[in-house]
């Protein structure tokens, strides 16, 4: 019985039949797939990208040299250097993150008492070389300019759960 | 001794002891933030709070003697419950301003809020804020920091002896304040950034520059006075960023002075870090093997006794063990560690060390110091003077002063007269002051580089231990004849007979003309144009000071942070320090220089390790075998320093006008150039 039960099926093409009868059935559902760089997937508030350093609304930068976003790296990416500024406020001369040791942990932004450090949606910067991904103060700043409204509705979004 | 009971733990105290020092005996710790133990008593934190049995309510234990059979709890409910009601109260006024904070990471408050505070803060009203204070440019304040536990003031006032913190008004607005608004006026001044609790007082220099958490330690000897201070130097990478004092109750205690702590920025300023060579007029750039190609080539035919080495005063009894063992290879006898023309008797180590020791002096009852300015000096040391002179009371520990009337030594001094010949008036008693030293029963004199640097120096030498042995200074048990050195390698230099040999020229005689070859160890406290413009100068240190200009070869060496250095301090103590950084570029270590600089000229010295350099060290003079310790020396016997020759009258003169600019390292740190600036030339700060 088996063996003429299997030929038989083989004959009437019984397992290609079921395969294209799933495919038309997916042919009327909605499309799970995105048309990538066009289109993006949503984000959660939380979600851990590329850093970025924010300022006040004055302009003045946030970040004052404690490092403790240093301290709490568990892959040594960021480099910290201080002295007082001519003002006399503590501030970094030097804020370098090693964006390929990074592991985007998203420690250095809960360490953050001011809310300088943060890590903001965007996970599209790759480059073509290692030395881009060696971030600097001025790329870090330049990267919170750039993302500071959505950068702050996400605080804004997350600090009921903080 | 009483015994007292401690959360069921018996301990013996010594009767007058306080609860908080029962409580360590058993191996309780106390938080406390205004009790120190180098300091008195002011019981105003309230945080060391422990409960004893019977008493109605806690007790502040750091204020409280024991009794015996008292019994102290220090982990009950009440306790708990008071300490963390002191917490709060003390973090009701203070920023929290951690974050920018140089203090975090080495707080006591911090420490102790997260060990005893609450979770959060109750308090909602405005919090007080109070106005900065200037202290001088090395301490920086944030007043509003300041928990008022009074450290400050009363380390200004007990250990620096100079009273001039103070607290004004009471209760929440009492504010710590130096009253006028000018610089501390302290050689110790950097203590006071230790001492605070807080991040009220912070070093200025250090600002914002790193958290003690990124920092190697490692342990070291401050070369800047002859105290040996022990000291622990914080490197970040490749730069030492700080020194702070390590505790040795037999020599600094925890204190470590200004220019010890403040000069390590010279370390990065004005380096050598390749070698040089002189041609045509000018220095140029080259290689280690060019550079000893020409002093090899300089020194061909030269006879040994035209060859000549000074040793200056921040070197390592490693190097100038090289240095001599090269010279004698040479042939040279001319070798000399005294640069500035100090002269001593070297038969008996008794005759060139501070005999009483340091921790010795608080046993002391009578001093006199000749030639000497000890709180420039040694300030460490000055400090230990000013504690026994203290802690005898009112007139316990009369102090006579031969020399030139200073500024004040932080103690009360009785001017006896400026030159040696008061010396002569105290032996044959003509003199009030020699009644003082006979009644002492442990008199000590102390004769400093004012009096050693005169062509005099080994008749006054003579003459105070004279007197020493005529006063009962010398006796069994009791060592009361002292030579204050000024620099740290010098008797090192003297241990290992770093001077003349037999028809061999002191350093003043190499200069003039004695000698054509001239090697020049760290030497550059001396005039260049001394040396004679047909020498050949080769200079082997760390800084390009004045003596690197002159050079013809100038090879680059290690300064103290970047070797394992054995120093022999002004009692004659064996320290020995460690290397904190490698040296900037091209630089090695001395002694490696003047190791394969003897191969190059046919005279290999025979040691390649440091290890066997240092066995040889211990073979020259044994007491390089003991490390740290100091053993007791019979005196009584010996016969006295030789020192025939008329002493001329002239006044002892201080050995330096500038404390902040006194070797190559200070003398290339800005903060000591602003210091010198601000406390040495203040009219030209006024005028500006």
């Amino acid at each position: 019985m088996g063996t003429l039960d299997r030929t038989v099926r083989s004959f009437l093409l019984a397992e290609l039949v079921a395969g294209m009868g799933a495919t038309l059935r997916a042919f009327f559902k909605p499309k799970v797939t995105i048309n990538y760089p066009y289109e993006k997937g949503p984000l959660s508030p939380r979600f851990r990208g590329e850093h970025a350093l924010r300022r006040y609304p004055n302009g003045e930068e946030r970040c004052i040299a404690c490092k403790l976003c240093e301290a709490t790296c568990p892959a040594e990416a960021i480099t910290i250097e201080s002295e007082p500024r001519d003002d006399g406020s503590r501030r970094t001369t030097r804020y370098d993150i090693d964006m390929t040791k990074c592991i985007y942990c998203g420690l250095c932004e809960e360490a953050c008492p001011v809310d300088a450090i943060v890590e903001g949606p965007n996970y599209e910067f790759a480059t073509e070389t290692r030395e881009e991904l060696m971030y600097n103060k001025d790329k870090l700043l330049a990267n919170g300019d750039r993302w500071e409204s959505v950068l702050a509705r996400r605080l804004e979004l997350d600090a009921p759960y903080r | 001794m009483v015994k007292v009971t401690v959360d069921g733990i018996v301990v013996d105290v010594p009767s007058g002891s306080s609860a908080l020092q029962a409580c360590e005996a058993a191996g309780k710790e106390i938080p406390r933030f205004c009790f120190h133990e180098r300091l008195s008593v002011a019981g105003n934190c309230r945080m060391c709070l422990v409960q004893v049995v019977r008493a109605p309510k806690p007790v502040a234990s750091c204020g409280f003697p024991v009794a015996e059979g008292m019994e102290i709890l220090t982990d009950t409910e009440i306790v708990r419950k008071a300490r963390r009601a002191v917490m709060e109260f003390l973090l009701i006024n203070h920023p929290l301003d951690c974050p920018i904070c140089d203090q975090g990471g080495e707080c006591d408050l911090q420490d102790q809020a997260f060990g005893y505070g609450a979770d959060h803060s109750r308090y909602q009203e405005a919090k007080r804020a109070v106005k900065d204070k200037y202290l001088g440019p090395l301490v920086k304040t944030v007043m509003t920091r300041c928990i008022q536990c009074t450290r400050c003031i009363r380390f200004a006032t007990e250990i620096a002896g100079v009273p001039e913190l103070g607290a004004v008004s009471r209760g929440e607005n009492m504010e710590v304040t130096n009253y006028v608004e000018k610089a501390l006026t302290s050689e110790l001044s950097g203590n006071l950034i230790d001492i605070c609790p807080v991040g009220a007082l912070t070093s200025k220099p250090y600002a914002f520059t790193a958290r003690p958490w990124e920092l190697k330690r490692t342990d070291s000897i401050d070369v800047s006075d002859a105290v040996g201070t022990n000291i622990s130097l914080h490197v970040r990478g490749t730069a030492v960023l700080r020194a702070v004092p390590r505790v040795n109750d037999a020599v600094n205690e925890e204190w470590l002075a200004d220019k010890g702590r403040f000069s390590v920025d010279g370390l990065k300023h004005r380096r050598l870090d390749r070698p040089w060579v002189r041609v045509h007029g000018k220095l140029q750039a080259v290689s280690w093997q060019d550079a000893f190609v020409a002093i090899g080539r300089r020194l061909d035919g030269v006879p040994g006794d035209r060859i000549g080495a000074i040793a200056g005063d921040l070197c390592d009894a490693e190097s100038m063990l090289a240095l001599k063992d090269l010279m004698t290879a040479l042939g040279s006898p001319n070798i000399d560690c005294r640069q500035d023309g100090a002269d001593y008797d070297l038969s008996h180590r008794a005759y060139y060390t501070f005999g009483t020791t340091i921790a010795g002096i608080e046993d002391a009852d009578a001093l006199l110091i000749v030639g000497s300015i000890p709180r420039q000096e040694a300030p460490v040391l000055n400090a230990r003077i000013r504690k026994r002179f203290l802690a005898a009371g009112r007139g316990g520990f009369p102090i006579g002063l031969v020399g030139a009337p200073t500024a004040d030594p932080t103690y009360k001094t009785e001017l006896l007269g400026e030159g040696p010949e008061v010396l002569a008036a105290l032996r044959d008693g003509t003199h009030p002051f020699a009644e003082v030293l006979k009644a002492a029963k442990k008199p000590m004199i102390i004769v400093g580089h004012g009096a050693l640097t005169r062509p005099d120096a080994r008749a006054i030498l003579a003459s105070a231990w004279s007197l020493a042995a005529e006063t009962g200074a010398i006796g069994a048990g009791w060592n009361g004849f002292n030579v204050l050195h000024r620099t740290a390698s010098r008797v090192a230099g003297l241990d290992l007979g770093l001077v003349p040999g037999k028809g061999g020229r002191s350093a003043a005689g190499m200069m003039s003309g004695g000698v054509d070859v001239l090697w020049l160890l760290g030497a550059d406290e001396f005039h260049t144009a001394q040396i004679g413009p047909q020498t050949f100068v080769i200079y082997q240190g760390h800084h390009g000071d004045a003596a690197a200009a002159r050079a013809d070869v100038i090879l680059p060496g290690a300064s103290y942070a970047e070797k394992s250095g054995t120093y022999v301090n002004t009692e004659g103590r064996v320290q020995r320090s460690f290397r904190a950084v490698m040296p900037p570029g091209d630089a090695r270590e001395d002694w490696r220089i003047l190791r394969a600089f003897s191969e190059v000229v046919g005279h290999t010295l025979p040691y390649d390790t440091v290890e066997v350099l240092r066995e040889r060290l211990a073979t020259v003079n044994p007491v390089f075998r003991v490390i740290g310790g100091l053993d007791a020396v019979d005196v009584s016997a010996l016969p006295g320093p030789t020192g025939a020759g008329a002493v001329s009258s002239a006044p002892f003169r201080p050995v330096f006008d500038d404390y902040y600019q006194t070797d190559p390292i200070c003398r290339a740190s800005p903060t000591m150039g602003e210091c010198s600036r601000i406390y040495v030339h203040p009219r030209t700060v006024a005028a500006e």
